[in-house]
């Protein structure tokens, strides 16, 4: 049996395939489609204090080798999470960790208090990065103070497992990992999604309604490796690598350049059972490889001389 | 209902207009029971720029020979790709997916109007209510007597109605300007064609005062209501069309 696990201080994973934050819903959507329970954790939509409807359709437009979206974190508030969401995640025999966003230091510093209270959600993933919302989100993550700031004031206030998520819409992201380690982030995953932008030539017209959204898909997952082999050098925590994962040997581009874990997030749409492939084929690899142990194999690139 | 992820055989790809074909596609298991309205996602194999899956709705079924159609028109280059498709290739899909058209009241009589290629799923409606004891009343609307498309098996619903916007079969002009709308009354009407027909139908409905469904074609990136991106502005919110839909009643709908 091949060694699969990965810990996060002292929160244990059975295997480092984790689902991305707005790509598997709550997990119900996928039960069809494989056992969710044999994922090493799946991170749950966005969620925000209020209730949001997100931005107005269209907020999706395909590209060459991806999407953008603007969904503009479309959740249902903390209180329906809290009543209705929460008790049927409870089923899951995997670490079910919630996004939170905010557009106010506070509003993430209250979701986190009372999150922290539930006891079946191990962790929470800040999110300081997603593109597609007026107030907070990416702004959080593209001023370092911001980011130093947020991750501070939630750690204060949350006792469990801290994931930062960082975006890639700056000049030195490795300055960022830093100043969320320095916080006391436990864990940082990376990238969020690249704002970008299409233009619908038939129409004339921009093809999302917020002009701009986040680009997704494996058009960017050369850009995600790069930025994940920067952090993994540069922080000692582990680093949760996504951006463009579509298959095994994707993922295992982005362990061997120095990620702990990895999240599969858009691939899911095209492939709803993507997830549980790739957990699969990284199995095979370190079979064939004659590995014992995955952490073996993190960072593999640059221990190399 | 359980949904599936399979490679289906293509056993036909049947042109039928320029840019209209039908696939027929052959399930290795035994189908599942699908509801009207219900809808699959092709995969798109073999080009970087068509990514995401192509959401085809279900054109009719054929329990006994465990086969279906789907009925498709050419608007990109995913649906281009589509339609190379030959006899023995196999075209991977999710399937079923979304809600389905709900059926009328015992004695309701029954209208259904389509548009196009959106007269697609209103055949599997139509076969649907009459294998229910309905014998609904067809109405398709089509922009010329060459884009007239498998009128025979509409025939095998009931009565057929046809306009054509150059007058060259049937009625000429829109659905809406169809003399059965002052002759004939309708307790319910079901709807899929272009945005500005299914608008035109549930503006009409509304001021009778009757029910209207109408099916949605959203741009779709899961289909299983994982993405949030094909929402509909609702009287409830935003709902996915891949799982609240595609079917809407129209006093659902911002209309």
């Amino acid at each position: 049996m091949v060694k699969l696990g990965f810990s996060i201080g002292d929160l244990h994973f059975k295997n480092p395939v984790l689902t991305a934050s707005g790509t598997f819903g709550y997990g119900a959507e996928f039960d069809d489609f494989f056992d969710v329970s044999r994922l090493g954790g799946i991170v749950v939509k966005g969620t925000t204090l209020e209730p949001r409807e997100g931005n107005m359709y269209p907020r999706m437009a395909e590209t060459p080798s991806g999407m953008l979206n603007a969904v503009g974190l479309q959740n249902k508030g903390i209180d329906y999470f809290e009543k209705s969401i929460y008790p049927r995640l409870k089923g899951y025999d995997t670490n079910v960790i919630v996004n939170i966003n905010g557009s106010y230091v506070d509003d993430y510093v209250t979701l986190a208090g009372r999150i922290d209270k539930l006891n079946k959600i191990p962790a929470i993933e800040l999110n300081i990065s997603c593109p597609n919302v007026k107030m907070g989100g990416m702004a959080f993550g593209t001023n370092l103070e911001s980011a130093r700031e947020v991750t501070r004031k939630v750690r204060a206030v949350y006792s469990k497992i801290l994931i930062v998520k960082l975006s890639p819409n700056v000049t030195n992201i490795v300055d960022f990992a830093r100043v969320v380690e320095e916080e006391g982030a436990d864990s940082i995953s990376l990238i969020n999604t690249l704002l970008g932008m299409s233009v619908d030539v038939k129409r004339m017209k921009p093809s999302l309604s917020t002009i701009t959204g986040g680009l997704s898909g494996p058009a960017i997952k050369p850009v995600a490796l790069r930025m994940v082999w920067q952090v993994a050098k540069a922080v000692s925590i582990p680093v949760i690598g996504m951006g463009g994962i579509m298959t095994a040997s994707d993922a295992l581009e982005f362990i061997l350049a120095g990620a702990s874990a990895v999240q599969v997030g858009t691939a899911s749409f095209i492939n709803p059972r993507c997830s549980i492939e790739i957990l699969d084929g990284i199995e095979k690899y370190l079979v064939e490889k004659k590995f014992a142990d995955i952490k073996e194999i993190v960072g593999y690139i640059n221990h190399i001389d | 209902m359980s949904k599936r992820i399979e490679d289906l055989k293509v056993l036909e790809n049947k042109r039928l207009t320029n840019d209209i074909f039908l696939l027929e596609l052959l399930a290795a298991d035994k189908l599942p029971d699908f509801k009207p309205g219900q809808f699959v996602q092709v995969r798109v194999d073999g080009s970087p720029e068509t990514f995401l899956r192509r959401p085809i709705s279900i054109h009719d079924v054929d329990y006994e020979r465990n086969t279906f159609k789907l009925m498709i028109q050419i608007a990109g280059k995913g649906t281009s790709a589509l339609s190379d498709l030959g006899r023995g290739d196999f075209v991977n899909l999710i399937y079923p997916l979304g809600n389905s058209f709900s059926l009328p009241a015992v004695s309701n009589k029954v209208l259904l109007v389509g548009g196009g290629c959106g007269v697609a799923p209103l055949l599997f409606l139509g076969k649907y209510l009459r294998s229910n004891g309905y014998v609904p009343d067809v109405l398709l609307g089509f922009r010329n007597k060459k884009r007239i498309i498998e009128y025979r098996e509409y025939l095998k619903i009931g009565n057929v109605f046809l306009t054509t916007e150059d007058g060259s079969e049937g009625e000429k002009g829109y659905v809406t300007d169809h003399s059965i709308f002052s002759a004939g009354h309708y307790d319910k009407i079901y709807c899929c064609g272009p945005d500005s027909m299914m608008k035109a139908i549930a503006g009409y409905c509304k001021k009778i005062g009757i029910s209207c469904e109408v099916s949605l074609e959203n741009l779709m990136a899961c289909g299983i209501g994982a993405c949030l991106c094909c929402i509909v502005d609702t009287v409830n919110g935003n709902l996915c069309s891949c799982t609240d839909g595609p079917v809407f009643d129209i006093k659902d709908l911002k209309w």
